[in-house]
């Protein structure tokens, strides 16, 4: 029965290290291990990557590679990133970015407050159907938006990637939803009482502590923007009108052979969403808790 | 806002609280119900319809009834193939990303010290995804200078060629993907964190090994999420277009010609609208098909604790 016991014990303890339980110290030996080895495949991508944009076209190609390149070449940098007008193409990106954020933002925290909130007939059919464009094969709207943006003028505007914004995304709807459902309703009922009408309870109580979840909605965003190829592919021609990925792909179209500066462009593609998710990782995790579909 | 305000002020004379708070919810919502009529269902129907047309955008749309449907199960065996590619893709991709993102789960929802940076290192390229990744990629597959057969060199291993050779050019695209697994990964160890530990330790009395422990507690308990990835990894899968788009075009010898690639060059390339949206539309009722059935076969397999709330 002792034994029994501290088995148990051991199952729920935090330290590892302790005397004894010597079977259990080797199987988590061996789960360190294996993270380990993992750690290092899931890492070298990135440091192949990172450690070529430092190298010259013929460092690129010596054998063995030079892990770190000597002599390090930071002109790489600059030299790739004025080939073709990144700058420009980073801006545009942001302005997509912020514009389609502050449409997620207005729209999605109304919709999901009703949703959430109000009562009314057909709500829950309502709700369904929002849930289930969510799982909707994109291509199948990619033409009829086209001919439809066409007819607006707006191709090669930002407009066609800005605009639908505003009426709403079905994830981040859901997402904002799932919180604002497990925010207690008497934090809401107390202001309705004090005859605040429901618009304000969203701005005054609602929204000061729904930060987290506004937070991974404006994340989320922002990575989608900045990773998006397709939907730039299809409504942005003119080089000036560029995303960052589409940028990238024209270059690596036209020099896909100096691996070097290849590398170099895509380190600085990739740093944004890399410095978010750093600075930003639980609202990652959080946006995933909060959908709730952990089941 | 001022909607709002006007809205209420004027029926309050004449509505009923119940009344009021179904008008203010179609008010809340009626954003979403725009949007969703322009850029869903408007987009499906009109799809639909340019599906039964022959359009080059130049010359009004001409109704040709079903032949473009027709056309893509007799007289294109390029559409035929691009199917099939994106069926083999599927298979073979969305079985190894959930089986990969269970075992890192189940690795990384163990108490250990320094967890949180293995979770950190295995999440992060799945955030990462684009034109970017893709490139990187690409240099990695490279077959003279790349890290993989610069690595396999070592261990006198001749790499195949890769994205370049028309036998290895799925597989590298399934690796390519495969590194963001964390995606399923993470949604894996949110479903882990809330199977409650007084299962393990019951069955720890009951003698239980870890393999009974696997089969019968957390295998079960974890099915939601394995619903929920399974489900989300065939609609992505099918959609599959940007890495093979960058990454090969296709190529070599159509080997990676996904079925969404194959209408981007109709649509964009060809500007055959009306024919695009035939194989848009049936992509479409495929994918709703493969939802529908793994939905109604769910409750099978599928283990929901009762409802605690």
């Amino acid at each position: 029965m002792a034994s029994l016991k501290s088995t148990i014990k051991a199952s729920t303890e935090l330290d590892t290290l302790q005397p004894g339980h010597w079977r259990r110290n080797i199987w988590n030996l061996v789960i360190y291990l294996m993270l380990i080895l993992g750690s290092i495949m899931f890492i070298l991508p990135l440091f192949w990557a990172l450690s070529s944009s430092f190298k010259s076209d013929y460092q690129v190609m010596q054998y063995p590679p030079q892990w770190i390149p000597d002599p390090i070449r930071w002109q790489n940098y600059p030299e790739a990133l004025t080939y073709v007008p990144f700058g420009r193409f980073a801006l545009n990106t942001l302005i997509i970015a912020v514009g389609a954020i502050t449409g997620n933002l207005l729209s999605c925290t109304l919709i999901a407050y009703g949703f959430a909130r109000l009562r009314a007939p057909g709500k829950d059919f309502l709700f369904i159907v929002m849930l289930s464009t969510m799982m909707l094969v994109e291509p199948v709207r990619i033409i009829p938006m086209y001919i439809e943006f066409k007819a607006l003028d707006w191709i090669d505007t930002f407009l066609p990637l800005i605009v639908p914004a505003f009426f709403g995304s079905p994830f981040y709807i859901f997402l904002l939803r799932q919180f604002f459902m497990n925010i207690p309703r008497e934090l809401e009922e107390a202001a309705l009482i004090d005859g605040a009408n429901r618009l304000q309870i969203l701005w005054r109580v609602i929204l000061p502590i729904s930060k987290p979840a506004l937070a991974a909605v404006a994340i989320f965003n922002f990575q989608g923007v900045w990773n998006d190829f397709l939907y730039p592919l299809v409504f942005l021609h003119n080089q000036n009108n560029y995303t960052i990925a589409l940028g990238l792909n024209f270059f690596r179209s036209s020099y896909t052979v100096h691996w070097g500066y290849l590398m170099a462009a895509s380190i600085v593609a990739l740093l944004p969403i890399v410095v978010v998710f750093f600075f930003a990782q639980r609202y990652f995790i959080q946006g995933i808790t909060f959908t709730g579909i952990k089941g | 806002m001022s909607a709002f305000s006007t809205a209420r002020t004027r029926a309050t004379p004449r509505w009923n609280l119940r009344q009021r708070e179904a008008v203010l919810f179609y008010l809340c919502i009626a954003p979403w119900i725009i949007g969703f009529l322009l850029f869903y269902l408007g987009p499906i129907l009109a799809s639909f319809y340019f599906s039964l047309t022959e359009w080059d955008l130049l010359t009004p749309p001409k109704f040709i009834g079903l032949a473009n449907y027709a056309r893509i199960f007799t007289r294109d065996p390029l559409a035929i193939k691009s199917f099939k590619v994106t069926l083999v893709y599927t298979l073979a991709y969305v079985p190894t990303d959930l089986a990969f993102g269970l075992l890192l789960a189940l690795l990384l929802n163990r108490k250990l010290r320094g967890i949180g940076v293995f979770r950190t290192v295995y999440y992060l390229p799945s955030v990462l995804s684009g034109v970017a990744y893709v490139v990187m990629w690409m240099w990695m597959f490279n077959p003279q200078h790349g890290l993989i057969n610069t690595l396999l060199s070592y261990l006198h291993i001749q790499g195949p060629r890769w994205l370049l050779d028309p036998k290895w050019a799925l597989p590298s695209l399934i690796i390519m993907s495969l590194w963001g697994v964390g995606r399923s990964m993470v949604i894996f160890l949110a479903g882990l964190q809330d199977i409650p530990n007084e299962l393990y330790e019951s069955a720890d009395i009951d003698g239980a090994n870890l393999w009974h422990k696997f089969w019968k507690i957390t295998l079960p308990l974890l099915s939601p999420s394995i619903l929920f990835n399974l489900i989300f990894g065939i609609i992505l899968t099918f959609q599959s277009f940007t890495n093979a788009f960058i990454a090969t075009n296709g190529g070599p010898l159509d080997s990676t010609l996904f079925f969404v690639l194959y209408l981007y060059r109709k649509a964009f390339e060809h500007l055959q609208m009306g024919y695009a949206s035939a194989l848009a539309w049936l992509l479409f009722v495929i994918v709703l098909v493969c939802t529908l059935v793994i939905f109604l076969t769910s409750g099978k397999w599928v283990f929901y604790r009762s409802v605690e709330e």
